[in-house]
């Protein structure tokens, strides 16, 4: 196999391995085609079980014959390796180096892993678009099927099946392809039910400077507006650029055109910038010696937060639009990739109760990240603290999950899930066992068969045993849209994730099992207030007769 | 009431300070001798004790009438419009007279009638009994003696009466040395920690100038040294900033030359002074108060007003301090200038760290009392409770209580008390309801007759226990249990609750914290009720029942009957009442913030707010 020719140096004895609150140990690290692994000499314990996806950059330094490895996970986790001997170091270095950057996606980890567990429900067929219809097809009849990117040939970013208003047929929609950045015509995104109005999303009408237009993108997005109604187009960038993108034959809807609908500019940052963002917030979070002007300064110049108001406010945003103006929207940015699916799902959180249960959860990923076409493969290929900084690298995944947690510190009680099932999340997303996030859309997912060939997340979260993990004692079911604050003062650092590694949360882990505890508790009681009412009712009709 | 010329005024509008849509409510304004009440449309009540005003405004005259922005105590801002000019000149002249008061006697406390009769009000003040705290701190002992020096104030005005003092510290070394010292405020014990026998003492800078040295003062550090068996040396912590202690010098004053005293090793701190916390604070709200705020600005906002450097200045002090007793088994000396300042915070902090009985609701009671009240802190001129030098007002108290706070949130179950209990007790060092407050040392105290004239806080707040109690306290910690809390600076948040804890749009919507308190009060009635309802079983299969035992089972349980379809919810209705969702409704005004936010950043949006669109591309 290949993996044996990468691995110069598979076992070194005498290694100490340090991590940030726990002691020094020392122990046996083995390396084989997937995992870093140490055990303890004692009693052969694994200290460490790392796998080589994980490892987003790593340093080395030698004092005389001892080398060290410093160790930089993509969930930002910062270890160290004591290595005997310079020889050993640089071939475990090297042997890591190569693992963690393996060119071919069918070379990683979740086309070798095999489960240690029964598969009771597949997860790759827990979200199937058709069932997802059924639940609005009950509500109204505007909407259809369609089956017109079966193929991939109209919009290679889109699944095969998407949701398209009822009296647009195909051969219309293939026009409107033409019209919008990478195919990506409007489609149904979400439907409210409490008013009919609908989220659509879409990529960005190809207008170019000569403001081309296009009758059947205009009838298509017309066919959701009821009569004498205006709707929303929220374009996520602002105003200057989405006027820039016109010289690269991108552009926007001119109102002429689309006299039915009003546009609002909402900018959101992408790409680098969110890249960067991330790197200046980790990097922070990380030195331990920074003075109180000096952290808050760090964490101000990160702007993380800034760009979670902005998402959040957006989708606030569009919610209004929705809910409260009784309007449809249309969100685009330039791909419709990003920023978009940001907007559209967020929006569902506060709009719809559901997308806030587990599976509601899942379903929103499935059909609002992993079917829209979110690049994850691109996106996540580096987490924040490797150098080799490319354009595509951006934690738009992750900036989506911390504001869902943001919104969840607000409605502790509305969340099915809790901040735990967030956490693992992102970590799958950026190194995982299981084939849920590899590739960048579902054509590449379909070419390379990950149903047949990997694992979903799903059949391993959706395990009874996995979601008591997951769910959330404080829960209880609420129908209302939740709007949160978006005021910095309500917005906070998500220290579940970013100090994760860099502070003891022992009383914190404590205090949370107590509060399982008085939960748990309170339910004990109950059961057994009302089985002695109930015993003691009996006993009383008894004696009545 | 001969300052208040309009008792009531109608139609006056109350704003929304960071509602952005000028959507505001129409109520009542009521003028009355303690207080300010608007009763809003929907009959709602706001409160707003006049000793509570920090400043009023009158803005410029608008179309819709008078605007006038009242700033409290407690960090309620409110906004109201009143449509008459000559009413709200009224009411601004009443208010401006009733919230600052130049003698004692007119405050709030002195006419405030709980209803109580003079034993129990004088009950009340014995609840918390210093005698009883310094007996369970271990002292008097072999070592430490009470001394009646101060019995008469004599020696200085700002100490209690009594003080405890090493066994062989004589009066003559006592009387030298606090001669010494800044308003005569000699080294004296605050702390005994019995496991390590080691002691937190305090005092004020000493008269050293740039020689000067006092013989006696030596005497009594060295007393205070040779009182720890353990360890001879011990620590002389200067919570001010080296350039200030030094500048003192010039003054007269200064701090202790280490070549004098035997065994002392002698540390800066380094915490910034009252004038420095009190713009810093200023800084942090003005920050905090602008509408549409932005996350850049307020974490600028918060750097440089300084004001979470400061608080963790106060907590690195603190932890040096129980450090120093509880790893090197040294004593302490802590003093800055005056010695009930930062001296205060210092000492108090640093018990709170060492013993977890100042954990308790009780045991912060005696510790409050203890090191700010009875050593002097300046309670009444601190919070302005008169009309004096603004100089003179510091959220010194505001910082230590802030610092407690940092410490329940590292430390969510070391506290009996939960984060509405240092709410209330700030709400009171200002509200001149009580009189545990009012005055500037306990000689003054004496004088004012406070035990006479008004009631204490404490028992108030010890009958309303429940409402301060922490759900996921665990009392099983040892009595000596230390803490130690970490002072990255990232460990430092701000404290919302506290700043903003009137402007209830930028809190989270459920409370997890009212909920465990809740279920956990619920599980307490529960227990009960099965032990009731077990110990009915028994009767009934013992034996046939009485006939008043079954009248007894029907009025409490009507769901019986219906057994088989009942919920959960229909037996315990307490249930429903343990969560409540707030901000779901129209009138709800974050829903603006983002009509707003938008509006604002790019002109070519439509104005949802007005349900109008305009184009200006």
């Amino acid at each position: 196999m290949e993996f044996a020719e990468l691995i110069k140096t598979p076992r070194v004895d005498n290694v100490v391995l340090h991590r940030p609150f726990y002691p020094a140990v020392e122990g046996t690290l083995c390396l084989t085609g997937h995992h870093l692994i140490l055990s303890s000499r004692q009693d052969n314990t694994e200290e460490l079980w790392l796998m080589h996806s994980n490892i987003d950059a790593i340093d080395k330094r030698f004092v005389g014959s001892l080398g060290t490895i410093i160790i930089k996970c993509k969930d930002f986790r910062i270890i160290q390796l004591d290595i005997p001997g310079m020889e050993e170091c640089l071939n475990i270095a090297s042997s890591i180096e190569a693992l963690s950057t393996l060119d071919s996606i069918t070379l990683m980890y979740p086309f070798f892993y095999r489960p240690m567990f029964d598969v009771i429900e597949d997860g790759w067929h827990s979200f199937l678009p058709e069932q997802e219809f059924e639940l609005y097809s009950s509500a109204t009849s505007e909407w259809r099927l369609s089956y017109i990117n079966k193929e991939f040939a109209v919009c290679p970013s889109y699944p095969p099946i998407v949701i398209v208003p009822n009296s647009i047929d195909d051969e219309a929609l293939r026009k409107v392809a033409t019209f919008r950045h990478g195919g990506r015509f409007p489609v149904l995104s979400y439907y409210h039910k409490k008013n009919g109005m609908v989220i659509m999303r879409s990529g960005q009408p190809l207008t170019g400077t000569n403001g081309r237009r296009c009758k059947e993108d205009e009838k298509l997005i017309n066919a959701t507006l009821r009569a004498g109604k205006r709707g929303y187009i929220i374009d996520t960038r602002s105003l200057n650029v989405a006027q820039q993108a016109r010289a690269k034959g991108g552009g926007f809807e001119q109102e002429a055109h689309y006299p039915q609908w009003r546009r609002i500019h909402k900018s959101i940052e992408r790409y680098h910038i969110l890249q960067e963002s991330l790197i200046k917030l980790v990097e922070a979070c990380n030195d331990q010696t920074h003075s109180m002007d000096r952290w808050l300064s760090k964490l101000e110049t990160s702007n993380w937060l800034t760009h979670i108001k902005e998402s959040l406010t957006a989708a606030c945003l569009a919610a209004q639009c929705i809910d409260r103006e009784g309007a449809s929207i249309l969100i685009h940015g330039t791909e419709g990739t990003d920023s978009t699916l940001q907007v559209t799902s967020l929006a569902q959180i506060i709009l719809e109760p559901r997308s806030r249960t587990i599976r509601g959860f899942e379903a929103l990923i499935e059909r609002e990240w992993l079917q829209a076409g979110h690049p994850f493969q691109q996106r996540c290929a580096q987490s924040a603290y490797c150098n080799s900084k490319q354009k595509w690298e951006s934690p738009v995944f992750l900036l989506f999950l911390d504001c869902v947690w943001q919104i969840l510190r607000q409605f502790p009680c509305s969340f099915e899930f809790n901040e735990h099932f967030l956490i693992v999340l992102f970590e799958h997303v950026y190194a995982s066992q299981f084939g849920t996030f590899l590739g960048n859309n579902e054509s590449e997912r379909s070419k390379l068969k990950l149903q047949q060939k990997t694992m979903s997340l799903w059949s391993w979260v959706n395990r009874p045993s996995e979601l008591s993990q997951f769910t959330n004692p404080l829960f209880e079911a609420n129908n209302l849209v939740i709007w949160p604050s978006v005021a910095p003062q309500s917005l906070q650092l998500w220290e579940g994730v970013f100090l994760r590694w860099n502070r003891s949360s022992k009383y914190l882990d404590e205090a949370y099992e107590e509060m399982v505890n008085i939960i748990e508790y309170n339910k004990e009681l109950q059961a057994k207030v009302n089985t002695l009412r109930r015993q003691l009712a009996e006993l009383e009709t008894e004696d009545g007769m | 009431m001969e300052h208040i010329r309009t008792t009531k005024v109608e139609q006056v509008k109350a704003l929304d300070r960071f509602s952005t849509s000028n959507k505001s409510l129409t109520g009542t304004l009521y003028l009355t001798a303690t207080h300010l009440l608007f009763i809003d449309s929907h009959q709602k009540e706001t409160w707003i004790l006049h000793h509570h005003i920090a400043s009023v405004e009158k803005l410029a005259l608008t179309t819709s009438g008078c605007p006038l922005v009242i700033q409290c105590k407690n960090f309620r801002i409110v906004h109201f419009i009143v449509p008459r000019e000559r009413d709200c000149h009224d009411i601004y002249n009443s208010l401006l007279q009733l919230s600052k008061q130049a003698k004692y006697e007119d405050l709030y406390a002195f006419s405030y009638n709980p209803k109580q009769n003079d034993a129990e009000r004088l009950q009340g003040w014995q609840l918390i009994d210093l005698a009883e705290e310094y007996e369970r701190m271990g002292v008097p002992n072999s070592h430490w003696q009470l001394s009646d020096a101060n019995r008469e104030y004599k020696i200085c005005e700002t100490y209690p009466r009594e003080l405890y003092v090493p066994q062989v510290a004589s009066k003559p070394i006592i009387v030298g040395s606090s001669k010494f010292r800044s308003k005569g405020r000699f080294p004296v014990l605050s702390y005994y920690h019995q496991e390590t026998q080691a002691a937190i003492c305090r005092c004020s800078q000493p008269l050293s100038g740039f020689s000067a040295r006092c013989l006696e003062d030596e005497h009594l550090l060295q007393a205070i040294s040779k009182a720890n068996p353990v360890n001879r040396y011990m620590y002389v912590m200067d919570t001010r900033p080296k350039l200030n202690a030094m500048a003192n010098r010039a003054a007269g004053k200064g701090y202790e030359n280490e070549d004098n005293y035997s065994n002392i090793r002698f540390q800066f701190v380094g915490i910034e002074n009252i004038h420095v916390m009190r713009s810093s604070l200023q800084k942090l709200l003005e920050v905090n108060g602008t509408k549409g705020l932005s996350v850049n600005d307020f974490y600028s906002g918060m750097e440089s007003s300084g004001w979470l450097r400061h608080v963790k200045a106060v907590m690195d002090a603190a932890i040096f301090l129980a450090k120093a007793i509880m790893v090197e088994n040294a004593s302490v000396l802590v003093h800055c200038s005056d010695g009930w300042d930062r001296t205060s915070q210092v000492c108090s902090l640093g018990s709170l760290l060492l013993d977890s009985y100042y954990r308790t609701i009780k045991g912060f009671m005696v510790l409050i009392e203890k090191d700010w009240i009875s050593f002097g802190h300046k309670f009444s001129e601190r919070c302005g409770h008169l009309d004096g030098d603004p100089k003179e007002i510091s959220p010194v108290f505001i910082q230590f209580l802030e610092c407690v706070w940092h410490l329940t949130e590292q430390f969510p179950q070391a506290f009996e008390f939960n984060e509405a209990f240092l709410l209330q007790i700030h709400e009171h060092i200002h509200s001149c309801q009580f009189g545990n407050f009012l005055g500037n040392c306990q000689k003054e105290r004496e004088e004012l007759k406070l035990k006479e004239k008004t009631y204490s806080l404490w028992p108030f707040l010890l009958d309303d226990r429940k409402k301060y109690l922490n759900p996921l306290y665990s009392s099983k910690a040892q009595r000596f249990t230390v803490l130690e809390p970490s002072t990255v600076s990232f460990s430092f948040k701000f404290w919302r609750n506290m700043y903003h804890q009137f402007d209830r749009t930028l809190h989270p919507r459920q409370s997890v914290f009212n909920i465990i308190m809740n279920m956990n009060e619920q599980n307490k009635q529960l227990e009960k009720e099965i032990k009731d309802l077990e110990s009915r079983k028994n009767k009934q299969t013992d034996g046939v029942p009485t006939k008043e035992l079954l009248h007894s089972i029907h009025p409490e349980s009507p769901s019986l009957k219906t057994s088989l379809c009942f919920k959960e919810q229909t037996l315990l209705p307490v249930n429903d009442a343990l969560r409540t969702i707030e901000g779901s409704n129209s009138a709800d005004n974050r829903y603006s913030d983002y009509a707003e936010a938008f509006s604002k950043s790019e002109p070519a949006v439509v104005s949802l707010e007005y349900g109008v669109a305009r184009m200006t591309c």
